[in-house]
């Protein structure tokens, strides 16, 4: 019996009786990050990071929540629990479980650029990697954050110059927060929608050094965002809501912009590769640090990253989960 | 080339037209004139002949950063461009150098033409040096240039609208001076858009004249007697020119097809000097009976333009005639400016005068009522056409796709229920999607396959599409997907003809998608009998 299985309702430890990051309520769920397709509704308690417990709690409500601090150990029924750093959003945590001296390690998403509010990734030694594979293709190589971040600024300031207001496309938990601090830097009012604007306080709230922002309102002038900087989810793009920012420009910032199709599938006039997932090099150069004798690949491209894996002497396999949904699979939250 | 990439760039990213517009006259503005020529050349359909052939592209590009083939093929299909996965896989020089940077448009593509007929290695040699050189999006440009198909939203209408503009000259009289046989490699920019140069050029076509799909309301149209029916016949349209007592025979895509058809070759001395007639370039069974036409299926004509020789099997099994809709040269003269009536006149004289069996005029055909002419179109599949063209008889010749003077009236498609069976991804803005599908008939309790479609869906019916096949799919590697058949589609098609390369025995024209049949099920599907019976029904029979 595996020490971590994949059953219908997420991956689930027999041993500890526990599910990670599981897609139907059950007793015991330990949560990776905040992401609506890792964190669901309806289980008995929840054990997270103390970064992800306010986040949770705005995301779904009371609960029995508990959290813990990096590499704290936590003991379920014999078997060792403890979330380390995935340096994929605030709070984000791979889940390394133990027992009877066999590990395994839940990656959840990662990345392993250090972005300064993630965490920084921390490679865990064990036996067996579960780990993501969004990105999973040689195709996907990532510019340094301070590259990219120079592009949306250049692009920002030419939007500002040609008298448009220029509208960001970020999820409201992660990359909106990861643009920020750069985005300040060029001194022009911040503006965000509702959604951002909730993680925005809650994490303001839990003691987070975040830059100012003001929230889009309907009685907002809009004189006050010509040329100006507007940042939105997903879900609001190409809703009624864009309509007070006119004239605008409109970036995108996600991994899937790598490819050009992609952009021009969204109709979307600037698109920004910046991702939360690692890139090819980096899903690599993690799965060695770990180690592993056996690596299941998840979420993405799984069957040619293991594939690849095999190729390369690491016994590799793949797991069919729920995460990464529709909105996910060439969505934004890449 | 940077100037050039900035350009493609924005080209391929913008969304809006007047952007792009800007983006291609700035261009015209700033650029030099041996770089400009050749990118009328590119946006017009005259690319320089291929270096080397993709598969040889592929390879160095995968001998270079050493991965494997499989690997190199998941990310062709994920991409959907060649070009654009080659520049995403190759690394990125840290400091792009310099000196290339600085290599104009014009240094490339005549490297290219210079080494056209060297050995591989020296081509090899170029490419992968040039590979080294360049940053991600100027290596994008640059293998765009070695597979050719730039398309990138660009059509030869904007990219002459943006010259008009910078040079000040209406683009109608743009597109007839670009239009024709020219080389872009030894054309100065001044001469080509210069009147004295392209006279002399009497091997150019007009620029044809092409008609929108009628709406709805007939009435709008006012008058009967104002507008003059004809059948639309499904072949090639194409220019017929006599000048200069030689001939040419052009395609609507800018081809010249002269030596493709010897069936014209009596022509060169039949028809008046100074004589240039539009038409429809038509696969004919024989015999001929003036105004009824028998035409083969659209696939018979194919077999003639692919091949570079022609054998006498396929002069016999696809002769080839030539209908002629309308005349815009006579004696010389331009006569596009006079009415369809006139023009219509002096063709009949033409086609009286010449009386070749192959050469035949569009006949007219008579209505009274629109109502009339609504019933007489429910039967264009029995003549073989495809519907009706209806032209205003005081208007002129027009340049390119207008609205007012000329409208197609297509007959409904024909269609039949089928279940997806197969999906492959798409290419451009559809890259890693799922577009492409294969559809398949019940025969008995199996399915055959018998047609592909890539449109007819929207974007986001696309992406629901999508989901499921990534979801529900069988067979996971290489391109095609082998789905579960659950999803029913009303696929819609033109025409139907026997076909010994596929499966099912029949092969469509253009196949799509009509409809997302969510309220069927796939054992409410069509059957491989149903398609024998329409097979019978309305193929054309040869």
């Amino acid at each position: 019996m595996p020490l971590i299985e994949f059953s219908d309702k997420g991956l689930y430890c027999r041993k500890g009786n526990f599910y990670i990051d599981p897609w139907m309520p059950v007793d015991k769920a330990i949560i990776t990050h905040a992401h609506s397709d890792h964190a669901r509704r309806g289980s008995k308690y929840y054990l997270c990071h103390h970064f992800t417990k306010p986040l949770l709690q705005l995301r779904l409500g009371d609960n029995v929540y508990e959290s813990v601090d990096w590499n704290e150990p936590v003991f379920m029924n014999g078997v060792i629990v403890s979330l380390h750093p995935a340096g994929h959003i605030i709070g984000s945590a791979q889940i390394r479980v133990e027992y009877k001296g066999e590990v395994w390690v839940a990656s959840g998403d990662y990345k392993t650029e250090n972005d300064g509010i993630s965490g920084a990734f921390e490679p865990v030694s064990c036996n067996t990697f579960i780990t993501e594979s969004t990105f999973g293709l040689p195709i996907y190589k990532w510019k340094k954050q301070a590259a990219i971040f120079e592009d949306i600024k250049n692009w920002v300031a030419q939007n500002k110059e040609n008298k448009k207001t220029s509208v960001l496309v970020a999820y409201s938990l992660g990359k909106a927060q990861r643009v920020l601090q750069p985005l300040s830097e060029m001194g022009l009012p911040l503006f965000v929608h509702g959604a951002v604007w909730n993680v925005h306080q809650t994490l303001i709230n839990s003691g987070w050094q975040l830059p100012g922002v003001q929230r889009v309102l309907p009685d907002t002038p809009k004189n006050d965002l010509v040329g100006n900087i507007v940042i939105a989810p997903p879900s609001a793009e190409g809703t009624p809501w864009m309509k007070k920012f006119y004239p605008y420009s409109i970036g995108v910032c996600s991994g899937w912009m790598q490819v050009r199709g992609n952009a021009r599938r969204r109709n979307t006039d600037a698109g920004f590769a910046l991702s939360d997932h690692a890139d090819w090099e980096g899903l690599l150069q993690a799965v060695k640090a770990t180690a592993a004798q056996k690596v299941l690949a998840t979420h993405g491209f799984q069957a040619a990253f293991s594939r690849y894996l095999n190729e390369q002497g690491i016994e590799a396999g793949e797991l069919k989960t729920a995460y990464g949904g529709e909105e996910e699979i060439n969505g934004v939250d890449g | 080339m940077k100037q050039f990439a900035t350009l493609v760039n924005i080209l391929a990213t913008s969304t809006k037209t007047t952007d792009k517009l800007q983006a291609l006259q700035h261009y015209f503005a700033v650029a030099a004139d041996k770089d400009k020529v050749w990118v009328i050349a590119i946006f017009s359909g005259r690319r320089p002949k291929r270096i080397i052939n993709s598969t040889i592209l592929q390879k160095w590009c995968i001998e270079t950063i050493g991965i494997t083939q499989w690997l190199f093929d998941e990310c062709y299909h994920t991409v959907g461009d060649l070009a654009e996965t080659i520049s995403l896989l190759l690394p990125e020089p840290e400091i792009p150098n310099k000196d290339t940077s600085e290599h104009s448009l014009s240094y490339y593509l005549e490297t290219f033409i210079r080494i056209e007929k060297e050995a591989e290695s020296v081509k090899k040699q170029f490419i992968t040096d040039t590979w080294q050189q360049m940053d991600r999006r100027e290596i994008f440009v640059f293998n765009k240039l070695i597979t050719g198909g730039f398309r990138i939203g660009v059509s030869q209408k904007m990219m002459v609208n943006a010259l008009a503009k910078t040079v000040s000259i209406s683009p109608s009289i743009i597109a007839h001076r670009i239009s024709g046989h020219w080389d872009a490699a030894t054309t100065l920019f001044d001469n080509l858009l210069s009147e004295n140069v392209a006279a002399a050029d009497f091997s150019k076509p007009y620029p044809f004249y092409l008609s929108y799909a009628v709406e709805e309301d007939l009435k709008s149209l006012a008058e009967e007697n104002q507008w003059q029916a004809e059948w639309k016949w499904d072949g090639i349209r194409g220019q017929l020119i006599k000048r200069n007592n030689d001939f040419f025979v052009w395609s609507r895509g800018e081809e010249l097809l002269t030596e493709k058809f010897p069936e014209y070759n009596d022509f060169k001395n039949l028809l008046p000097e100074g004589t240039v007639i539009d038409g429809e370039i038509i696969s004919l069974a024989a015999p001929v009976e003036e105004g009824v036409f028998k035409p083969l299926p659209f696939a018979a004509l194919q077999t003639r333009i692919g091949r570079k020789h022609l054998t006498k099997k396929q002069l016999t099994e696809a002769p080839v005639g030539f209908i002629a809709y309308d005349l815009l040269e006579y004696m010389g003269e331009d006569i596009r400016y006079k009415s369809m009536t006139e023009r219509r006149n002096l063709l009949e004289q033409i086609i009286a005068q010449t009386n070749h069996p192959v050469l035949h005029i569009s006949p007219v055909i008579q209505f009274e009522s629109w109502e009339k002419l609504r019933n007489i179109r429910t039967t264009s599949r029995d003549t073989g056409s495809e519907g009706i063209m209806l032209k205003r008889k005081n208007s002129p010749y027009q340049v390119g796709r207008k609205r007012g003077d000329w409208w197609k009236w297509k007959i409904d498609p024909l269609t039949i229920d089928a279940v997806m069976i197969y999906a492959q991804k798409g290419h451009g803005r559809r890259s890693n999607l799922y577009t492409d599908y294969t559809f398949a008939v019940k025969d008995g309790d199996k399915l055959v396959s018998f047609t592909k479609a890539y449109s007819g869906l929207t974007d986001k019916e696309f992406a629901q599409v999508d989901a499921f096949v990534k979801r529900n799919s069988i067979e996971k590697f290489g391109p095609v997907r082998t789905v579960k058949p659950e999803l029913v589609f009303e696929i819609a098609f033109e025409g139907i003809a026997a076909s010994k390369r596929h499966k099912s025995g029949v092969a469509l024209r253009f196949p799509r998608m009509n409809r997302w049949r969510q309220d069927k099920k796939p054992t409410d599907i069509n059957t491989l009998d149903d398609l024998k019976e329409m097979l019978k029904n309305y193929a054309p029979t040869p």
